[in-house]
């Protein structure tokens, strides 16, 4: 398909010619293609039709919504992720800052007497605070924030298990009803915010100056400052954001699994897992480039197999196997599609 | 244009020095700029050239010494302070982001924005439009600049700044890494701007041909001051050259000397 975007003049003067038709559709194939997002769609729906195929349950409405929920937290860890890795760093912290979320709004309620939305609020300040210091250190201070957040990781979960004592504890009563529906208890809650908020990140990363700049910190540093923006306060508001999605996601899987537990929902788990789901959408390790979309159907991919090979009866061990090398053939087959893009072809 | 006594100054750079740690980069340099000037800066690698063009853009602070724009002392707080009087950068390392289209580049960090949306539509009519009118020919300004030679990004560059009202344009090694054709772009570039007469040129460059071919006047830095000051018209490739392997015979000398410890 490559042959037909280097553009022959010869066969361009006759557009009436026989392949004129094939030509369009190749050509909004090429278009399609060009799309980041567009290889790792295709395998979200080859994936689909391959477990549909296998079982007839998987596309019912329980099981995708089951797909929605593994999907949901994840996939708004996974898009703060993106902009972080856009503008050149890595928060590894996320995780535990996904399990202590829960615990700030718990402490803030039963301890604080504060009400259910300030105490939500509070938690989601916190953790942008969180993500403050991730950035400060990072930036300001100049430890590589792959070091920075994996200090950050160790301390919160020092932090959680500590004040935690490493118990569960139920969902503050004042949040059970309402807020807890909305906020990931109902069937459809964690995936609605998850496409609100990879809607809204889509606009601000492709369509706004912050989207912009953080390309620009993340593709050419210097070249960035030299234009005059102010990397470091970019890269300290991504990892803000990512922090703070870090804890809305961690905040929706308490409400989902009506527990606050330490050992659940947050950790070491969310925060690969989110990660996979980026590089597997088409985001580069190296910065400059990325997508939020393409971090969603990355998540929606993995959530698929895990799914799907529970209901083949697979071994739920080897959802860890196939992670592994989705992650490499999605790494290896970015390197080799970004080269053909940026030479030109398809 | 020629060098005139009455042509009002732009830039006047005096006593400057400044030191990285031990390394004394610039010891004292005094430098001038005439309106639609162009001069070239010419030294051997490590003389200070990248310096003092970092210190003349806001990038560094000089340890000592003063510039004066039209006349009036400034002290330049960062690359957007000395952007908002006017003075701006080409990079030899280019300021432009692969992964950006030029459109984006050339609106880089001054993009126009309908609030909370880039104004995308804006833009690129405005960048083509520019381009255009200063015979820089891209045929597709929504292309990403990594699709682009060498020559056609160092163009958008040049015409990014002067698009930004500069006044002092500041170009490090502009021809570096480049084909003659190639450099011929930037050159006819230059000279179009030189004929215009609003923007004051200073060129870094290590291509004496080239830098006699458009500049006006020529200036050598060597260890940290300006050594020489000519106009273009009563100066050589062949005499820059010597003066400059002249400095580097003697600079190997003494280092010989340097290096060689005290007699114990």
């Amino acid at each position: 398909m490559s042959d037909t975007v280097t553009a022959d003049p010869a066969t361009g003067t006759e557009p009436r010619s026989p392949g004129a038709v094939p030509r369009i559709l190749r050509g909004a194939l090429d278009a399609f293609l060009r799309q980041r997002e567009a290889s790792v769609l295709i395998v979200a729906v080859g994936v689909m039709i391959y477990f549909q195929t296998q079982t007839s349950i998987f596309l019912t409405e329980g099981n995708l919504q089951n797909i929605a929920q593994a999907t949901g937290p994840t996939a708004i860890v996974a898009a703060g992720i993106v902009l972080l890795l856009v503008s050149g760093e890595i928060d590894i912290s996320v995780g535990v800052v996904a399990a202590l979320a829960p615990y700030l709004l718990h402490f803030a309620i039963d301890f604080y007497s504060i009400p259910a939305i300030p105490a939500i609020i509070l938690a989601l300040v916190i953790s942008a605070g969180i993500g403050f210091v991730n950035g400060f250190i990072s930036m300001v201070l100049r430890v590589p924030s792959f070091v920075t957040t994996l200090g950050m990781f160790s301390l919160l979960f020092g932090v959680l298990l500590l004040t935690s004592r490493a118990y569960p504890v139920a969902i503050p009563a004042p949040t059970k009803g309402t807020i807890q529906q909305w906020l990931g208890a109902g069937p459809w809650a964690s995936m609605i915010w998850c496409l609100i908020i990879i809607g809204v990140l889509h606009i601000v990363l492709t369509r706004t100056r912050w989207g912009l700049h953080t390309v620009a910190v993340g593709g050419n540093p210097l070249g960035a400052t030299e234009a005059g923006i102010r990397a470091t306060r970019v890269k300290i508001g991504n990892f803000m954001i990512a922090s703070t999605l870090g804890g809305f996601a961690g905040i929706l899987e308490a409400f989902r699994i009506n527990s606050i537990d330490p050992n659940i929902g947050g950790g070491t788990r969310i925060t690969f897992t989110a990660i996979a789901a980026a590089v597997i959408g088409g985001t580069a390790l190296a910065g400059g480039s990325g997508t939020v979309i393409g971090a969603l159907i990355g998540m929606f991919v993995l959530a698929e197999l895990t799914n799907g090979f529970n209901l083949l009866g697979v071994n739920a061990n080897t959802i860890f196997l196939v992670q592994g090398i989705a992650i490499l053939v999605s790494m290896i087959a970015n390197q080799y599609l970004s080269r053909l893009r940026r030479t030109g072809r398809t | 244009m020629t060098e005139n006594a009455t042509t009002p100054e732009v830039l006047r750079v005096e006593h400057i020095a400044k030191k990285f740690g031990a390394l004394t980069a610039l010891r004292d340099v005094n430098l001038h700029l005439r309106k639609g000037e162009v001069l070239g800066l010419i030294g051997d690698n490590g003389a200070g050239k990248s310096t003092l063009i970092k210190i003349i853009c806001g990038f560094h602070r000089p340890d000592s010494g003063s510039i004066y724009v039209d006349g009036q002392e400034v002290v330049l707080r960062s690359v957007d302070h000395a952007r908002s009087i006017g003075i701006d950068t080409v990079y030899q390392d280019l300021a432009l982001v692969n992964e950006l289209s030029v459109y984006h580049n050339m609106f880089l960090n001054r993009e126009k924005v309908r609030w909370p949306l880039l104004n995308n539509r804006l833009m690129r009519r405005m960048a083509k439009q520019h381009l255009e009118d200063m015979g820089v020919h891209i045929a597709d300004v929504t292309v990403e600049v990594a699709k682009l030679s060498g020559g056609q990004r160092q163009a958008i560059a040049v015409a990014r700044s002067v698009y930004s009202d500069v006044r002092i344009l500041l170009l490090d090694e502009p021809l570096a890494a480049m084909g003659a054709k190639e450099g011929a772009l930037i050159l006819d570039l230059i000279g179009d701007l030189k004929t215009r007469g609003d923007v004051s040129i200073i060129i870094i460059a290590h291509n004496y041909a080239q830098v006699l071919e458009v500049c006006d006047r020529v200036n050598l830095l060597q260890h940290g001051e300006i050594t020489y000051d000519k106009p273009t018209s009563q100066t050589s490739t062949q005499e820059l050259t010597e003066l400059v392997v002249a400095e580097y015979r003697t600079g190997r000398a003494n280092r010989n000397n340097n290096a060689r410890p005290p007699a114990s």
